[in-house]
């Protein structure tokens, strides 16, 4: 669902699920839409700069914790980046989102992509799990249709 | 300046994966039964109910409200705290700070929590942000298996390092009769179970529990008249540096603790908390925790966790003993789990630890993990501090 | 003792739906309002107490996307969940206990995303073994105690319908109110039946907004650019659960809270001596209902007292001179937002709804839990 004012940007609310009866309906903000859009229409990933101490949020958020300053630069990173950590699930469990069991085993992790201070999370996927190491190179995969939701960011995909 | 204020008394329940035999009111009950008990308290002397717990794991809302007929709050003043994980050190916390404030004179606090009653999966979800995190979720224990992962590829450590973890907290257990899970676990167990998310396996992990706690707080003036040793609060000290978890920028080890250590030590002038602590109560939801935050609480280098564990240092008869109540390893009922930590460390202060019981301690530290890289600190001390 | 004074404050406007932020950035609005009225920076704040509900935010852990926001990255940081006089609360105990100088407090509501689950929210304060399945919510609960108490005292709707005429009316006076409206006694008896007897124009709007307060101790009030507005006496008190336990057309908790209160600030006349009161009418009824507790007349006099002008914004004990929450609820923040309406009359900074220029001491009040379980009184005085 998503509302335009003027010629501001694009505000859009996710719907999520906590249990079958009780849906919530989040605003995303302006920072998160905006990133959700770059997303959704250009494949983009677009984080914010702190002026203060120069670290660039992917994804963006209004207010720098640390120099407790606002952020208003936006900033574009790279669709690559290094793994910083992971883990491999072993042990199925089910996503409460989609009702489902995602097929274990699956690798998850955190992934600074270049240009970022921050790290973003998804899953990784590789053909070799054992190539899967923290400091190992990825690139994002996106999805062809994409909505305006997180899960547009299909995976990271290990360089082998 | 504030009241000097003191743990006078403490209870908890027996800890079991489900505890159909009561429901959570009752389950309230035994414990604030038990802490009255050996606070020597009637609820008629209590002036106010501190109580907490994780919302969405029973599913039921203003628990301060509904609790009533379990705490003993009719009538009384009654306020509810929560910060995840951190809710029973969070209880602890506040419980000071309303009787230091010279408001509450004979405060009950109270933390509880019946993870059988929903799917604890479902509910740790919910604290992720909607619209970035949860939908690309691999559960409450990835987390933890990240900074493991991290760690080992920092320092070397091994599962096996963490594994020996495991042991010894399963090993104190057995001298807790009221611990969830009382049956030694070898090296070899630990490191062929059940794999859940690389590196961890089935006995890396904490369990689920149902179990509440209670624990009677004091001003400085009740407490000297009606107990024979309270356990003093020293000093307290916290962080929850994490707005988001996509904020945690991957250093190694945990932010929050350091940070909180540090200023913890400051505070009270402790330079090695080594030698100068004589037990730790440390929540610790998983066995790598037990290398990695020892590290950030100060209680030596980075890095040398593993030796501290293999020297047998924080065993029982060790220098200084951690989770002599077997620790979260063997119990882990969310909203309890921290101010646990503060009841052990009282009792242990006290004396009145039993089988459990570390020689002649002077000082105890209690600590608080929350899932979202938060971390609290008590020290308690039997003699009053100045 | 030590002393503890409200020395800034900060609201977003209350609104039915503020779509372009998310919940932090709401939160964030109003503590960089708070600190510009108190005309400090973040590193005057040594500490920080956030308030929410896990229900309400559909959140677990619903207080750790605001710590940074609130200023808490390197701060000692906790959290109350309940409404925002009990986080207020415990903020003025951690000075209180010598830990510290200055406490940051923030409050908060979204409740435009969960507003059409909000029966589900409150049915959820229900007792899951025996209560729940019955599907009783908030309104519902209400109504049997807008029953209760209009069968016990021979109140009656058009009573309770002054109180709406008269909230909706004070919140023209109030830049922050989402709701103001010109409305009489009629409009409210025409207005669709919800849960008899209670009708939409009795009920309050589930609403955004947030709120900040920063508390200082005496000492470092004097360095604060606002005349300090003292906190007085403060109580909570907590009635039993089962709605069958409760005489619903008494408030025994509300009425001990304020017992207390009123004794810590040496007040012994209620009517004579509070210059204002701003209260939670999250129905009409519980605006009469609040004020027998409260001690501004006897039991059973609420609707009389309504009727009488008393409570009006030029009556001899005005009440909720902003519109109260009939105007704009934003929930959990509530009591919070009525703190800060009190102190605004101390200051003298209430623009048109003050009620008169010297106004010495003011009172706040907050409700946790089903029909008024658990009340919170603050009084607040300006010396």
């Amino acid at each position: 669902m998503t509302e335009k004012k003027d010629h501001e940007a694009e505000l859009l609310t996710v719907h999520s699920r906590t249990d079958v009866e009780q849906v919530y309906r989040y605003s995303a903000g302006r920072y998160l839409s905006r990133f959700l859009v770059e997303l959704r229409d250009h494949a983009r990933i677009v984080g914010v700069k702190c002026p203060k101490c120069g670290t660039v949020y992917v994804p963006p958020k209004q207010v720098c914790d640390p120099c407790y300053v606002e952020m208003t630069e936006p900033v574009e990173v790279s669709k690559e980046g290094t793994i910083r950590n992971f883990t491999i699930l072993r042990a199925a469990f089910v996503d409460p989102e989609t009702g489902e069991t995602r097929p274990v085993p699956y690798a998850f992790g955190n992934v600074q992509l270049d240009g970022a201070g921050s790290l973003l999370q998804n899953y990784i996927v590789a053909d070799d799990e054992s190539k899967i190491r923290v400091g190992a190179r990825v690139r994002l995969e996106f999805r062809q249709e994409r909505t305006g939701n997180i899960r547009d960011i299909k995976c990271f995909r290990l360089l082998e | 300046m504030g009241r000097r204020v003191a743990i006078v008394g403490a209870g908890q329940t027996y800890h079991k994966s489900a505890r159909k035999d009561v429901n959570g009111q009752e389950l309230i009950h035994e414990a604030v039964s038990r802490a009255l008990e050996d606070a020597e308290l009637a609820i008629e002397e209590i002036d106010g109910v501190v109580i907490g717990n994780m919302d969405h794991f029973e599913g039921i809302n203003y628990v301060d409200c509904w609790s009533i007929d379990g705490s003993g709050g009719y009538l009384k003043p009654v306020i509810k705290l929560c910060t995840g994980g951190t809710t029973g050190t969070t209880l602890a916390i506040g419980g000071y700070h309303m009787v230091a404030s010279g408001m509450f004179d004979r405060l009950l606090v109270i933390g509880w929590e019946k993870n059988s009653e929903s799917d604890t999966t479902g509910a740790i979800v919910t604290a992720t942000d909607p619209i970035l995190d949860r939908g690309v979720m691999a559960g409450a224990l990835a987390g933890l298996a990240i900074e493991a992962s991290e760690y080992a590829a920092a320092y070397g450590a091994t599962p096996r390092d963490a594994a020996r973890v495991s042991v010894r907290d399963r090993r104190h257990a057995c001298n807790n009769p009221y611990a969830h899970l009382r049956k030694e676990v070898t090296i070899e167990e630990v490191l062929s179970s059940p794999p859940i998310s690389d590196p961890l396996r089935l006995l890396d992990m904490c369990p689920r529990t149902d179990g509440a706690c209670a624990v009677v707080y004091a001003s400085e003036e009740v407490a000297e008249k009606i107990c024979p040793r309270p356990a003093w609060v020293v000093a307290t000290a916290n962080r929850h540096s994490y707005s988001r978890f996509a904020d945690v920028m991957g250093q190694t080890g945990m932010l929050s603790l350091t940070v909180a250590a540090k200023e913890l030590w400051r505070k009270t002038g402790i330079r090695e908390p080594l030698k100068e602590i004589d037990v730790v109560e440390l929540y610790q939801p998983y066995s790598w925790a037990g290398l990695i935050w020892i590290e950030d609480l100060g209680f030596c280098k980075k890095g040398e966790g593993p030796k501290l564990i293999w020297d047998g240092v924080t065993d029982m008869g060790g220098e200084c003993p951690f989770n002599p109540s077997g620790g979260v390893l063997s119990s882990n009922p969310i909203g309890a789990t921290g101010l646990i930590r503060c009841a052990e460390i009282a009792h242990q202060i006290q004396g009145k630890a039993g089988a459990r019981q570390v020689p002649d301690v002077q000082l105890g530290l209690a600590t608080g993990f929350g899932g979202c890289w938060w971390s609290d600190l008590i020290l308690f001390s039997k003699k009053k501090p100045a | 003792m030590e002393r503890v004074a409200i020395v800034g404050m900060g609201q977003t406007k209350i609104e039915a739906s503020k779509e372009s932020v998310n919940y932090p950035e709401l939160v964030y609005e109003a503590v960089r309002l708070a600190l510009e009225d108190a005309g400090v920076g973040i590193e005057e704040i040594d500490n920080v107490i956030t308030t929410s509900n896990d229900f309400w935010d559909g959140r677990t852990i619903s207080c750790m996307p605001v710590g940074g926001v609130s200023g808490g990255y390197d701060k000692n940081i906790s959290c109350v969940e309940g409404d925002g006089t009990f986080g207020a609360f415990y903020g003025a105990c951690r000075i209180l206990s010598g830990s510290y100088g200055t406490t940051l407090v923030t409050a908060h509501s979204k409740g435009s995303e969960s507003r059409q689950i909000a029966h589900l929210i409150t049915n959820a304060a229900f007792d899951p073994i025996h209560a729940r399945c019955l599907g009783l919510d908030m309104v519902t609960a209400c109504a049997l105690q807008a029953r209760k108490y209009m069968h016990t005292y021979g109140i009656t709707e058009e009573e309770c319908a002054l109180v709406a005429v008269k909230n909706h009316g004070n919140a023209f006076a109030n830049p922050n109110a989402q709701w103001p409206l010109k409305i009489t006694v009629e409009d409210v008896m025409k207005s669709p039946r919800v849960a008899d007897p209670l009708k939409e124009l009795d009920i309050s709007p589930i609403s955004d907004g947030a709120c900040c307060l920063i508390l200082a101790s005496e000492a470092r009030a004097k360095k604060f650019r606002k005349k300090p507005v003292w906190l007085k006496g403060v109580s909570f008190c907590a009635d039993a659960y089962q709605l069958g336990d409760r005489n619903l057309a008494e408030c025994k908790a509300l009425e001990k809270a304020a017992e207390k209160a009123y004794r810590m600030a040496g007040i012994r006349d209620p009517r004579r001596e509070i210059d204002v009161a701003e209260i939670c009418d999250a129905f009409t009824y519980q605006e009469l209902l609040w004020t027998e507790g409260l001690g501004f007349c006897a039991r059973g006099q609420g609707g009389k007292l309504v009727a009488s002008g008393a409570t009006a914004r030029d009556g001899d004990i005005p009440v909720n001179p902003s519109g109260g929450l009939l105007s704009g609820h934003p929930v959990i923040a509530a009591g919070m937002y009525r703190i800060i309406e009190a102190a605004r009359q101390i200051r003298g900074e209430a623009g048109e709804m003050q009620v008169k220029e010297k106004v010495r001491t003011a009172l706040a009040h907050g409700v946790n839990g089903l029909c008024g379980q658990s009340h919170c009184v603050w009084i607040l005085g300006s010396d």
